[in-house]
């Protein structure tokens, strides 16, 4: 079970973290946050204040001009999933192959995960699909088998790039109501990018708003509604309020841009 | 209401979708009947032409005599065709050796590109033509010396559509496989060569057609040092004695080869992309 805010212990902790781009593209400065066990934790702004730099940055797949990334509790960046904007499934291959894909890479047999690679797709609601191709599927449902591909391996933090706004609104809610499901299911920490300020308080306990021109933190806010949070939440007086402390915090945040 | 109302008895069809069916198979018919159609139009069209106007066969050949000489000639022109068939294909295959095993060391190793692919294009633009009179004298046997022809033709479509293709890879799946430590085999075999898949498909098409214009002009060029026995050469010789009838009835096999090369190409990348690729979609007119 997740522990109440401020009792969770640290995951990770980016320090001073600067990322430049060529010689005058500031992405990132002096960026400071600590992600604690348990989180969901929502990176908000406007685009181009360097969320999916954050994210790239704490997947080691770029690294930072200045500053350091700590990972706390001895397990690090090995033990992470990953969802981007984009589906990203390989074309060539079934949703079942696809799943398998980070087993794979580790040299572990089709055979021998084929549990967890089913228990992942029942997850998300996709039994029947195991030996579709990605073509075959809808939008939603290929960000299903992304999502299903990125915790079957069961990572203690997964981290997610906007990876509903490509979505009309009915599956967006509709994925989102699942994903916080999947969340407590799988037990995980998650780093959601989003812009979305409704997106942003209906899913996470903790959100980071951003600005751009540098990218930076401007506020962090924390929304308290216990989960599980439903589909009532959405039209609820916490909701409403939280998302009017979120806007107002968004605006700032491009009111410093301009 | 009953069951019946929703189609357990025989569908309801509209006016309007009669109408689509009926288009449906006149397009299903009119796609082979009318090239069908034409052909024979243009046969009776040569045919007419050359009997009205009295052409002697050895300006233009009537189809009548073609066809004869196709029959009559064949002892001649079915190991010819088999010569032809062999260069070409054993062209096309070191073709594709040769082709992949480059792409995939360029793509691994930046230096094996910079080395080596300027070189790839200078054979590429030298007209095979300017190369084949050289071939022969270096090389002993005019066989080894026509493939060798016929291969720089066929090698580079196979070279640059598969370089293409190793680095034309989703740049989130690359992420994706860096996170999870692929090794570099593995990401050549699961990411990269699948992902080159279509691109090489592609190529082998137009390799396919340039092996035998290259075995062509190697014949033509090679050939007539009297070791040659292939289709081209054959032709060459029927021109020199104004057998047009034989020249004829051997174009016309050359002709056939390559349509039933780009069949069998096509067929090929039709079966390994059926599954997945956008190429091979069915789609709703
Ligand atoms: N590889 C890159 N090369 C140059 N500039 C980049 C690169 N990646 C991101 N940037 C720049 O860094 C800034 C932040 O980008 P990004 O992290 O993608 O923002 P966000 O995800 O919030 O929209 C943008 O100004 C963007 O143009
Ligand atoms: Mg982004």
């Amino acid at each position: 079970m997740t522990l109440p805010l401020g009792k969770r212990p640290p995951l990770l902790t980016m320090s001073h973290i600067e990322k430049t781009f060529g010689t005058d593209i500031v992405a990132l400065k002096d960026m400071n946050l600590t992600v604690n066990e348990g989180d969901f934790v929502s990176l908000l702004g406007p685009s181009g204040c360097g969320k999916s730099t954050a994210l790239r940055l704490i997947a080691d797949l770029t690294h930072p001009t200045r500053g350091r990334i700590e990972w706390q509790g001895g397990q690090g960046k090995d033990d992470l999933g990953i969802v981007f904007q984009e589906p990203t499934l390989m074309p060539w291959a079934t949703v079942a192959q696809n799943v398998w894909l980070p087993f794979r890479l580790k040299g572990q047999g089709f055979g021998s995960v084929k549990g967890k690679i089913d228990e992942a797709l029942s997850l998300v609601g996709l039994d029947n699909f195991a030996n579709a191709y990605p073509r075959e599927l809808s939008g939603g449902m290929k960000m299903r088998v992304s999502i299903a591909r990125s915790m079957v391996t069961r990572p203690r933090l997964i981290l997610m790039d906007e990876p509903f706004a490509a979505l009309d609104e009915i599956t967006r809610f509709k994925l989102n109501n699942d994903l916080l499901e999947l969340k407590e299911a799988v037990g995980c920490t998650v780093i959601f990018v989003t812009h979305s300020v409704f997106e942003s308080v209906f899913l996470s306990d903790r959100i980071i708003v951003m600005a751009a021109r540098p990218g930076r933190v401007i506020h962090e806010l924390e929304v308290d509604t216990p989960y599980p949070r439903h589909e009532e939440f959405r039209t609820s007086n916490e909701y409403a309020a939280h998302t009017r402390a979120a806007s107002d915090a968004l605006h700032d945040a491009m009111g410093e841009a301009a | 209401m009953t069951a019946t109302d929703t189609g357990t008895t025989a569908p309801i069809i509209d006016a309007e979708e009669a109408e689509r069916a009926r288009r449906d198979k006149i397009n299903r018919i009119a796609k082979w009947t009318l090239p069908s159609l034409v052909m024979a139009l243009t046969l009776l069209a040569w045919h007419l032409y050359v009997t009205l106007n009295e052409i002697p066969h050895y300006v233009l050949p009537g189809p009548l005599l073609v066809g004869s000489s196709v029959v009559e000639d064949w002892s001649i022109l079915w190991p010819a065709m088999l010569t032809t068939s062999r260069l070409t294909i054993l062209a096309l295959i070191l073709a594709i050796l040769g082709g992949v095993a480059l792409a995939v060391a360029f793509t691994q190793s930046k230096w094996a590109e910079m080395s080596f692919f300027p070189y790839a294009v200078i054979l590429q633009v030298t007209p095979v033509v300017a190369i084949a009179p050289l071939l022969q004298i270096y090389v002993e046997s005019a066989f080894v010396a026509a493939l060798l022809c016929a291969w720089i033709v066929a090698f580079f479509p196979i070279l640059s559509n598969t370089t293409i293709g190793l680095k034309s890879a989703d740049h989130n799946l690359q992420d994706l496989f860096s996170i999870y430590g692929a090794t570099r085999w593995q990401r050549l075999r699961l990411l990269a060569a699948p992902s080159a898949l279509p691109f090489f498909l592609g190529g082998l098409k137009i390799a396919g057609g340039l092996a035998l214009i290259g075995a062509v002009v190697a014949e033509f060029v090679i050939g007539r040092a009297g070791t040659g026995l292939g289709l081209a050469s054959t032709l060459l010789e029927a021109s020199y004695r104004f057998n047009f009838g034989r020249l004829y009835a051997a174009l016309i096999l050359i002709s056939a080869m390559g349509v039933a090369i780009f069949a069998v190409t096509s067929l090929i990348s039709h079966l390994m992309l059926r599954k997945w690729h956008e190429s091979a979609l069915k789609r709703d007119a």
